[in-house]
């Protein structure tokens, strides 16, 4: 018997407009958790570093659990298992905006503390021996040259968080994946369909490397 | 303290300090006065604590014994001295070995920073200030470029503004010209120079040591974390009284 394959190129196009909805729940889930997994981060990143073994611990704690737990369990963690304590549902957009922040969050907490510890030991001695205060030179000195070292792997961390949203189709959230499995329920058009969801993810992740890269290189200058 | 006798109070006094790395007794019974208006240059072997002992002064580096005062405010041990070690820093200027400038911010901004942070200038002060020490040092086409695009020299040359803005009463230099290719040497023990006959105060770490015998008041000579002999530097390069100075010179002044 034989079998023949045949990518069928106008069920592919023809999939785009009925996917192109999960784009924006895509984007929303992944840029919203991490525009909150950057502000966790910071603050847990911190914390890491601190001097106060009291203040490390927590930090320690909330890095490793979420690191060393998988995204997917977080999710449905925070939408099936949430609900029980809090004795009222979660919606799925919030479940999933949570999971990408408190995972991505330990992650960058990482990022954080990497960022500001590769600062030259020189860098925050010049700034004391001119009298600014430690606080002053974290803020003037400091954290600048470490956010720039940061951008990389924040761009590394934005790219695996958005694709990590494609876990969320598993608590119906309507984002690519989720849309792509509904229309392939009435197509059959498995193989096209999952194809095209994979370049927009593709789109996506590509254009952040782009902007990505530009901002690296200005950022650069003067360094 | 009383200003009674001001002219003759020690700028920077350190009695009987101790300092420990674990085992290692870095810093011994450190004895040192100096006046203001000085150039004290501290030699000595590489790991024989010269650089921790400047470090001391102002508060990069923690000792367990002794005291230490400077310009009338005391440095406790233990880094226990809160905010009279901040006042401490904010006169007492700092050239490092690696020059540590600030590389994201340009030449101008790494001198108004200090200046504008914590003295609390208006920007338009600050600006006038550096503009006037940036030129004294040569750099004032430079201002708006940022460090990694100058030299050796013309850095470790704004680090030495970046210090001045503060219109410090005591600099130290932490081997200043050791990270330096030969031919940026001169130029910024040129500035030093400078600096040392408009009666500046200074404790200078270096192993230049015809710079040192010319600049210098007093030359101090530090063995394995001991104060081994503290001279003019006439005597201590052509007759020192200590062997281990002598042995130490014949190795330094032989090439």
């Amino acid at each position: 018997m034989e079998v023949t394959f045949q990518f069928d190129w106008a069920a592919a196009f023809g999939s785009i407009p009925h996917l192109l909805p999960g784009i924006p729940w895509t984007l929303i889930i992944s840029f919203g958790g991490l525009a909150i997994g950057f502000f966790i981060g910071i603050f847990f990143g911190l914390l890491r570093i601190s001097p106060l073994r009291w203040m490390r611990w927590p930090a320690i704690l909330y890095i490793e659990v979420f690191r060393g737990t998988p995204i997917l369990v977080q999710v449905l963690f925070i939408f099936y298992g949430l609900p029980q304590l809090l004795g009222g549902p979660i919606n799925a957009l919030t479940a999933g905006i949570a999971a990408i922040a408190v995972n991505s969050g330990a992650y960058i907490s990482e990022v954080v503390r990497g960022g500001v510890q590769s600062i030259e030991r020189g860098q925050r001695e010049a700034s004391l021996s001119l009298g600014l205060s430690r606080t002053q030179a974290f803020r003037y000195v400091i954290w600048p040259q470490a956010l720039r070292r940061m951008i990389p792997p924040l761009g590394n961390q934005a790219i695996i968080s958005i694709k990590d949203t494609s876990l969320f189709s598993v608590i119906g959230v309507g984002e690519l994946v989720r849309q792509g499995q509904i229309y392939i329920a009435t197509t059959f058009t498995a193989l096209e369909v999952y194809f095209m969801v994979a370049m927009m993810y593709l789109a996506i992740t590509w254009s952040l490397s782009i902007v990505l890269r530009l901002i690296e290189n200005k950022g650069l200058v003067g360094q | 303290m009383t200003e009674r006798n001001s002219t003759e109070t020690p700028i920077v006094r350190m009695e009987k300090v101790n300092k420990h790395f674990g085992s290692l007794h870095v810093l011994k019974d450190i004895d040192l006065d100096v006046k203001k208006g000085e150039v004290v240059v501290v030699i000595g072997a590489s790991g024989s604590g010269k650089s921790t002992l400047i470090r001391c002064i102002n508060g990069l580096e923690e000792f367990q014994q002794g005291h230490i005062q400077v310009d009338g405010k005391d440095l406790e041990p233990f880094g226990k001295s809160g905010k009279a070690l901040q006042k401490i820093r904010t006169e007492v200027g700092m050239v490092f070995q690696q020059f540590n400038l600030f590389p994201h911010l340009s030449v101008l901004d790494n001198v108004i920073l200090a200046p504008m942070k914590v003295r609390g200038w208006s920007r338009g002060d600050a600006v006038e200030t550096a503009d006037r020490l940036l030129e004294r040092v040569g750099i004032s086409d430079q201002a708006v470029k940022h460090p990694s695009q100058l030299s050796g020299g013309q850095q470790q040359r704004v680090a030495l503004a970046r210090a001045l803005a503060m219109e410090p009463r005591l600099m130290l230099f932490d081997e200043p010209t050791s990270a330096l290719d030969p031919e940026m040497i001169g130029e910024v023990l040129d500035a030093m120079r400078e600096l040392a006959k408009e009666g500046m105060t200074m404790i200078i770490v270096t192993h230049e040591m015809g710079f040192a015998r010319e600049v210098a008041d007093r030359v101090v000579y530090i063995h394995l974390g001991e104060i081994a002999e503290v001279g003019p530097p006439e005597r201590i390069f052509d007759q020192p009284d200590d062997d281990r100075t002598r042995s130490f010179l014949a190795r330094v002044l032989k090439h």
